[in-house]
């Protein structure tokens, strides 16, 4: 099989003097670094992390709230020392929002400035002048392609943008590069790390998905999610957190409107630390419920279906 | 490997997942990168490739053990395996077929010994403390003692793997393994609680065993038949490709999975269009707010958002036998996007009519609704036979002043109208009120108007009869007429 690096294949067309080194060696480094961060992550998450670097492709993560997709890429971050440039999406979200934008004031400024001064000013220089770099704004995208240090990019909750304002982020999530049409293609100074992050409530363009690995992160299992909660929650007892994990996995079996995420878990299990609980009881899970449910059917259900007593102590 | 890989993608695209051009080039140059004889590394590096659409794993997963069964697994450290004593030594520990599991790599507990030289007790036995232990590695080999045991599989019968997943249940018994595990769990003083939970546990371990066995069975289906061949006949249907009509059971649960999640993109999706479709008048306040950092000269106009007129929904659905589970997934769509219609009402009708709005009403969540149908609507007069014109009789005497030229009138039914009379000329006055009147009918149209079917007399009256076997034809249908 020809293997062409695709590192090498992508510093080649940006023009970097070096091909940037590996951030990772395998897979369990991977796994290894994000733990020092206090990120558990398990197979699934850390082969993708590992192969996003290696062929420098963005990663799309999806999966329910609150799993954990957003503090993958600062754990990432964290773990290869980069600097996370985040870009939070909403609907509305435009290109001088998210990619960059003239600086109208200060173009105006100089435009006033040169008037004042003498009207002999040629208007070729002056328009030269004020589309230079030096009137442009950088916004989240444009500043993470041209940083020189090493960044991790995080697109956070892509699926809040409309379908039409996902073309915008095409150019980079392949090329690594962004068009300006005053100034020409701003090129990567090195290889950032791209996260997207989505929940899932719309479907995303194909353009999109086809440039980008795709890693689901559900609902962590039994043992991973008591390490987790041990990791994240000082002070809490093995037991006590073995106990919670099996409490959110029954929840979540439930068929419950919303349910219980590893935030709430946290959440929860700090809750229980607090109270100085060293096991939970039924009395202890009915009273803290609502840390895990937002929804006062889903409170109910839990509670009748966990303990068997019905509304009368939801 | 190239082969291998062009061949499995062949089968993705079969089973319905859209596997481009350039993603299959991806996931050629992944390979590169990895170890190719770790076989979870494989899987991951496919699916992260591969696939872009969480509810696909499962049928990428399905094709994925077919294609790199273990026993043909691309690495050279798997020994060739005997068939017959399927007991020999697995090298590798890490079996990812059962889902969920992931084995540490240990080498196997117990469970050695020549092929059923273990008693059906020692099996059960066996089988318990694997499970009570957590230990993996011991249940597969359970699972594949099990399947050497009862499933009686024969070299070149073309049945499918369920039968022999079904033989092997059976006999393995695991209700009582289920309850010992449970007596095993629960302690003296164990609360309400406590109990839940120990329940669950020893549901998740049964699971788990369950896969393992299945996992084992289509290992030897592969070896038996060919990958190919194999891959057919356990392809499955996307979820939202499911036909409605003839759904079993556990594709019955994958739809009602399916349906909140899709209802859920669907509300979205159109609320924005709504949003988008049209710009509400200029809202000035905002406008000359705007104008200040461009010197007073409204460069920039802002518009108040729109308010377009939502429609009114009427839904009158058959929920006879034949056709009750499109009719509730059918009600649950349209109620769970409610805020996208000014007003919906829904009535159900077998051979009487009756209204369940307040169902829909009461609670916040359709599918509880749609489960109070069954057993609070009043809606057999006579037989119990669905009939239609009666139906549409009983409507229009009741609730056709509710009918203005702001409705839409949707009825589901298969119009197998059991050699009633049709009564068309009442849909036929339906529709010179409504708005519209739409028809969904969950039978393929080849069999239109075959044998008892009398959609034909009542298409006429219908501005669009619509075949809606699938949820994905019902979104689309549903997302226009919103």
């Amino acid at each position: 099989m020809s293997s062409i690096d695709p590192r090498q294949e992508l510093a080649d067309r940006l023009g970097l003097a070096e091909v940037p080194p590996a951030r990772f060696e395998n897979v369990a480094e991977v796994i290894e670094k994000l733990r020092q961060n206090d990120y558990l992550s398990d197979e699934a998450i850390a082969s993708v992390t590992f192969l996003a670097d290696r062929l420098a492709k963005p990663v799309l993560v999806e999966g329910p709230a609150g799993t954990g997709k957003t503090a993958l890429a600062k754990a990432v971050a964290d773990a290869v020392g980069a600097r996370l440039i985040r870009l939070q999406c909403y609907e509305g979200l435009d290109e001088s929002k998210a990619l960059y934008e003239w600086n109208y004031r200060k173009q105006l400024l100089r435009i006033q400035a040169g008037r004042s001064e003498s009207s002999t000013e040629d208007w070729s220089a002056l328009e030269e002048d004020i589309f230079a770099e030096e009137f442009l704004l950088t916004r989240p995208l444009l500043e993470a392609i041209s940083a020189t240090e090493p960044v991790v990019l995080l697109i956070d909750e892509i699926d809040r943008v409309e379908l039409e304002t996902e073309a915008l982020l095409l150019e980079i999530l392949s090329e690594y590069q962004v068009s300006i049409p005053e100034l020409g293609t701003v090129k990567a100074k090195q290889i950032p790390m791209v996260f997207l992050t989505s929940n899932n409530t719309r479907e995303l363009s194909e353009a999109l998905k086809r440039r980008c690995l795709y890693l689901y992160v559900g609902y962590p299992d039994v043992e991973r999610e008591r390490d987790i909660i041990i990791s994240r929650v000082p002070g809490i007892s093995t037991a006590l957190a073995e106990q919670i994990a099996r409490v959110v996995r029954s929840l979540r079996n439930l068929d419950l409107k919303k349910a219980p995420s590893v935030s709430e878990t946290l959440d929860w299990a700090r809750t229980l630390v607090l109270l100085g609980r060293e096991e939970i009881g039924e009395a202890d899970a009915v009273a803290t419920l609502h840390i895990l449910l937002k929804y006062q059917a889903d409170l109910e259900k839990a509670t009748k279906e966990l303990v068997g007593r019905g509304k009368a102590l939801a | 490997m190239r082969n291998l890989l062009g061949e499995f993608i062949v089968e993705l695209r079969a089973a319905g997942l859209p596997v481009s051009m350039s993603e299959h080039v991806d996931a050629a140059r992944a390979l590169t990168a990895i170890d190719i004889s770790d076989r979870d590394m494989v899987k991951a590096c496919l699916a992260a490739t591969l696939v872009k659409n969480g509810d696909h794993m499962p049928v990428f997963s399905t094709a994925f053990d077919v294609y790199f069964s273990n026993r043909h697994a691309s690495g050279a450290d798997l020994g060739e395996m005997d068939e017959e004593s399927s007991n020999a030594d697995e090298t590798k520990g890490d079996d990812p077929n059962a889902t969920g599991m992931r084995g540490s790599g240990r080498s196997r507990g117990m469970g050695g010994g020549g092929g059923s030289s273990m008693s059906a007790e020692e099996l059960a036995e066996m089988l318990f403390k694997a499970m009570q232990s957590n230990d993996m590695n011991s249940m597969r080999s359970g699972a594949r003692e099990a399947v050497d045991r009862y499933a009686g599989m024969e070299p070149g019968r073309p049945v499918g793997g369920t039968y022999y997943l079904y033989r092997t249940l059976r006999n393995l018994d695991l209700d009582t393994l289920m309850d010992r595990l449970i007596a095993a769990g629960t302690k003296a003083e164990a609360d309400g609680l406590e109990e839940r939970l120990v329940k669950d546990e020893a549901k998740a371990k049964v699971e788990a065993l369950k896969a393992a066995i299945e996992a084992e069975i289509r290992e030897r289906l592969v070896d038996d038949r060919g990958a190919e061949a194999l891959g057919k006949s356990v392809r499955k249907p996307l979820p939202e490709d499911i036909d409605v009509m003839h759904a079993n059971r556990d594709e019955m649960a994958q739809l009602e999975r399916a349906l909140k999640p899709l209802s859920r993109k669907l509300a979205t999706r159109l609320a924005r269009r709504r949003r988008k479709r049209r710009r509400g008048p200029i809202d000035l306040r905002s406008t000359v707010r705007r104008s200040l950092s461009t010197g007073g000269v409204p460069i920039d106009l802002r518009f108040k958002p729109p308010h377009p007129a939502k429609p009114e929904i009427v839904v009158i659905a058959d929920i006879s036998g034949s056709v009750a589970s499109f009719a509730r997934f059918t009600l649950h769509m349209v109620h769970a996007i409610s805020s996208q219609f000014s007003k919906v009402r829904s009535f159900v009708f077998v051979d009487g009519l009756d209204e369940v709005t307040h169902l829909f009403e009461e609670s916040d969540d359709p599918a509880e609704a749609v489960a109070r149908i069954n057993s609070e609507a009043d809606v057999i007069a006579f037989d119990g036979h669905s009939d239609y014109g009666r139906a549409l009789l009983v409507f229009h005497e009741k609730y056709a002043s509710t009918i203005n030229k702001r409705t839409a009138v949707l009825i589901l039914g298969d119009a197998r109208n059991n050699y009633h009379q049709a009564h068309a000329e009442v849909l036929a006055d339906l529709k010179f009120r409504a708005r519209n009147v739409y028809w969904l009918n969950p039978e393929p149209t080849s069999y239109w108007n075959s044998g008892d079917s009398v959609i034909r007399e009542y298409a006429p009256y219908c501005d669009k009869v619509v075949e809606c076997r699938s949820l994905r034809q019902l979104e689309a249908f549903v997302g226009d007429l919103a």
